[in-house]
C-alpha cells in the first residue's frame, strides 16, 4: 500500500530536512502508529504519503509510492469543517470526487452511522462539541471509501470525552497510519509501531509491545505519552495562606493550587476570565481580591501587577515582535528578564518572533510572560492543553515550584493527570 | 438566486428614479412581501435600524447643510434654516437608500448561505473554487467574532491597552494560518483538483423563482410609469 524508499523532504527555504533517509512498507490491514520526538518529521511524512506536498513548496529525494487513496484528519476540527451543515460537510468530499447524486445521501448517511454520529443531517456543524466536530470530519474522510486513513493528532485538540469518541470511531477502520502524542488510548488499536528518529531515518519498527520496555522509557523522556511511566506528585509544601481572589464557591488561597475541571463548554474559560479581572462577571456576583472588588475596573497595568492570565492560545497574549521584548514589556528588570529566560528555557530564542515558536516554546513564553511583573495570582487556562510529556512535566514542575514560593495558582482544565499532579484542592464545574 | 435577480432589477428602478411615489410604491411592495420571505418583524428590524440610522443622519445634515435653499421657509433658528426643498430633497435620498436596502436585506435575511453558494455554482456557473471558498470563508468568520474578544482580554492581561491595530494583526496572523490549514484540508478532501464535481443538493429554477422574478419585473415597470407619468 506505501512504500518508502530513502524518502526525504525539505520545505523550501530551509536548510534542513524535515524528514530524511524513511525506507518504509506498510502493507492494507496494517495500522501503524508513527511516534517519534517533536521535530522528527512526523506531520511531514504523513502530509508526503497524503500527496499534500506540492511540488513547487519544496525538494524531495528517494522514492514514495502509494497505492490507492488516502483520507486525512488532522488536529484540529474547527479549520476542516467547510460547510455549515453536518450532512453537506460529510456530502462535500464525495462531490468533489465526483459522485453521483442519488449515490451520495446514502453514502453520507452510512459514513455518520458508522461514527456515531447522533444528529440529523441539517444539524449547525458550529452547535457542536469538539469531538462530535472531529467525529464529523472522520465521516467526512471515510465517506469516499479510502483505502488508507491518515491521522495527524486528531484527539490533541479534544478533552478525555472527545478523544474517547474519536477512539471508539476508528475501531472500524482497517489500515491508517496514526501521529499521536498520547498513545494509552490507542494501544489496543494499532498492530504496529514505528519511531522516526529526528536525524533521519526510522530508529524502530515492530511489534507495540516494545513500548513497555528500554525504547519507551527514552520515548517518555523525549516527550511521548508512553503508558505507564508515572508522572510527578507535588503536593503543596506547606498551608495556604490569606484568601488572593474568589468569585461565588471558588476562592483561591495565596500557597495553594485549586485546580478547577469540567468538559469542553461547562464555564472554565468564563472563570477564569471573570477571576483574572479581564472582563466583568456575566451572572450576579462580585469578584472579591486581596487588593479591593472588582478588578474588571482596574488599569491593565495594575491588574498585570496583581493577577497574571495564561491563555489556552498563547498567541492571543503576544504583543511584540521578539521573545525577549515580550517579557521586557512594562518595564520589566532585566535581571528578571534573564531568570525568566533561563528558568523557562527560551534564552537561545531570545530573538525569535513569539509567532513562530513551536506549541510546547509558545506555551513556556506565555507563562513567562504572565509572571514577568510577579503577579501574587497565576490564572491558567488549559495550560498543558496539546503539550508533549516534556513540556508537560516542566510546567507542573514550574507551578508547582511557584505555589511553593507562595504564588496562588489557579488552573482550568480538563486533563486528569494534572488534577493528580499538582491539586491541593479541586472544584468541578 | 432568483431572489438575487429579483432584487437586482428594483435596485435598477431605485437608482435612476428620485420620484417619491416610484421610490414609496417599491418600499410598500417588498414590506408587503416580507413575511412571504419567512422574514419576521424582529429579525427585520435587527437588520435595518443600521439602514434607518443613515436615513436619518442624510435627513438632518443635509436639512440643515444642504446649499440649496428655495421653497418656504419651515423652521429659522439662528444659522439654521429649513425650507421645503431642502426637506424634500433630504426626505427623497434617505427614502432612496431605504428602498435600495429593503430588498437587499430580505433576500440575505431569508437565504442560506449554502444554497446561494448552491444556486450560483448551478444557475450562474460561477467557479466552485470561488463559492465553497467564499462559504467556507464565511464560516470562519463567526469564530473571528469570538477570537476578537479573547485577543482584547489577553491584551489587558498582559497589562496593555486594547489597541485596534495590534489586535487586529494578532487576528490576521491566527486568520491566516487557520486559511491555510483549512485550504490543505479541503485539498486533502480532493477540492478543485481540476476533476469535474458532482452536486448533492440541486437547486431547482422552478415557477416560484420565476414567478418572484417576474414579480418584480412587473413592480419595476409599474413604478417605473409612475415615475414618468
Amino acid at each position: 500500500m506505501i512504500q518508502l524508499n530513502g524518502y526525504g523532504w525539505r520545505h523550501a527555504g530551509r536548510r534542513a530536512w524535515a524528514v530524511r533517509g524513511v525506507d518504509l512498507h506498510i502493507d492494507a490491514g496494517e495500522r501503524v502508529l508513527l511516534l517519534g520526538p517533536s521535530g522528527a518529521g512526523k506531520s511531514t511524512l504523513l502530509a508526503a504519503v497524503a500527496g499534500l506536498l506540492p511540488s513547487d513548496s519544496g525538494e524531495s529525494e528517494g522514492e514514495l509510492d502509494v497505492d490507492g487513496r488516502a483520507g486525512v484528519v488532522f488536529q484540529d476540527p474547527q479549520s476542516q469543517l467547510v460547510m455549515s451543515r453536518a450532512g453537506d460537510e460529510v456530502a462535500f468530499g464525495l462531490e468533489n470526487l465526483a459522485w453521483p447524486r442519488e449515490r451520495i445521501w446514502p453514502r453520507v448517511e452510512e459514513a455518520l452511522a458508522r461514527v456515531g454520529f447522533g444528529y440529523p443531517l441539517d444539524r449547525r456543524t458550529s452547535e457542536l462539541s469538539g469531538g462530535e466536530q472531529q467525529r464529523l470530519v472522520l465521516a467526512g474522510a471515510l465517506a469516499p471509501r479510502p483505502d488508507l486513513l491518515l491521522l495527524d493528532e486528531p484527539t490533541a485538540n479534544l478533552d478525555p470525552a472527545g478523544g474517547e469518541l474519536v477512539r471508539r470511531a476508528l475501531s472500524s477502520v482497517p489500515t491508517m497510519v496514526l501521529v499521536e502524542h498520547r498513545i494509552e488510548r490507542f494501544l489496543d488499536l494499532i498492530t504496529r509501531v514505528v519511531v522516526l528518529s529526528p536525524g533521519g531515518g526510522v530508529r524502530f519498527d515492530g511489534q507495540p509491545s516494545v513500548l513497555t520496555g528500554r525504547l519507551g522509557a527514552q520515548l517518555a523522556a523525549e516527550g511521548v505519552w508512553v503508558p505507564g511511566h508515572p508522572m510527578p506528585h507535588r503536593p503543596a509544601a506547606g498551608e495556604p495562606g490569606e484568601t488572593l481572589a474568589a468569585y461565588k464557591d471558588v476562592a483561591v488561597r495565596r500557597g495553594e493550587a485549586l485546580v478547577v475541571t469540567g468538559p469542553n463548554g461547562s464555564g472554565k474559560t468564563s472563570l477564569a476570565l471573570t477571576l483574572g479581572g479581564l472582563r466583568a462577571p456575566l451572572q450576579a456576583g462580585v469578584v472579591v481580591t486581596a487588593w479591593g472588588d472588582r478588578p474588571h475596573r482596574w488599569r491593565p497595568k495594575v491588574l498585570a501587577r496583581r493577577i497574571g492570565s495564561v491563555f489556552q492560545n498563547p498567541e492571543h497574549q503576544f504583543v511584540t515582535s521578539s521573545v525577549r521584548s515580550e517579557l521586557e514589556l512594562g518595564g520589566t528588570p532585566v535581571a528578571r528578564v534573564t531568570e525568566l529566560l533561563v528558568r523557562l528555557r527560551l534564552e537561545h530564542l531570545a530573538a525569535a518572533n513569539p509567532f513562530t515558536l513551536s506549541g510546547g516554546e509558545a506555551r513556556r513564553l506565555s507563562v513567562a510572560t504572565a509572571l514577568a511583573s510577579r503577579p501574587a495570582l497565576l490564572i491558567l487556562d488549559e495550560p498543558t492543553f496539546g503539550q508533549d510529556r516534556r513540556t508537560w512535566v516542566e510546567l507542573v514542575d514550574l507551578l508547582a515550584s511557584l505555589r511553593d514560593e507562595g504564588h496562588g495558582i489557579l488552573a482550568m482544565t480538563h486533563d486528569p493527570e494534572v488534577v493528580h499532579a499538582l491539586a491541593d484542592r479541586t472544584v468541578a464545574l | 438566486m432568483a431572489k438575487l435577480a429579483a432584487s437586482g432589477l428594483l435596485s435598477v428602478v431605485v437608482l435612476t428614479s428620485r420620484d417619491p411615489l416610484v421610490l414609496g410604491t417599491v418600499l410598500a411592495a417588498c414590506l408587503a412581501a416580507a413575511p412571504f420571505f419567512g422574514v419576521g418583524p424582529k429579525a427585520f428590524m435587527q437588520r435595518i435600524w443600521p439602514v434607518l440610522v443613515a436615513c436619518a443622519g442624510i435627513v438632518i445634515t443635509l436639512a440643515l447643510f444642504s446649499a440649496d435653499r428655495g421653497g418656504t421657509t419651515l423652521l429659522h433658528f439662528g444659522p439654521f434654516l429649513v425650507t421645503t426643498s431642502v426637506l424634500w430633497a433630504s426626505l427623497s435620498l434617505a427614502l432612496r437608500l431605504l428602498s435600495l436596502a429593503v430588498p437587499a436585506i430580505l433576500v440575505f435575511a431569508s437565504t442560506d448561505p449554502t444554497d446561494l453558494a448552491d444556486s450560483l455554482i448551478q444557475h450562474a456557473k460561477a467557479p466552485a473554487r470561488f463559492a465553497i471558498g467564499a462559504l467556507a470563508a464565511f464560516r470562519l468568520l463567526e469564530l473571528f467574532r469570538e477570537e476578537w474578544g479573547m485577543i482584547s482580554m489577553a491584551r489587558r492581561a498582559r497589562g496593555v491597552q486594547r489597541g485596534f491595530a495590534r489586535t487586529a494583526f494578532v487576528l490576521f496572523v491566527g486568520a491566516i494560518r487557520r486559511g491555510v490549514r483549512l485550504s490543505v484540508a479541503m485539498d486533502a478532501r480532493g477540492f478543485d483538483s481540476g476533476l469535474p464535481r458532482t452536486v448533492a443538493r440541486p437547486q431547482r429554477f422552478g415557477a416560484a423563482d420565476a414567478g418572484l422574478i417576474l414579480g418584480a419585473a412587473v413592480l419595476a415597470v409599474f413604478a417605473f410609469s409612475l415615475g414618468t407619468r
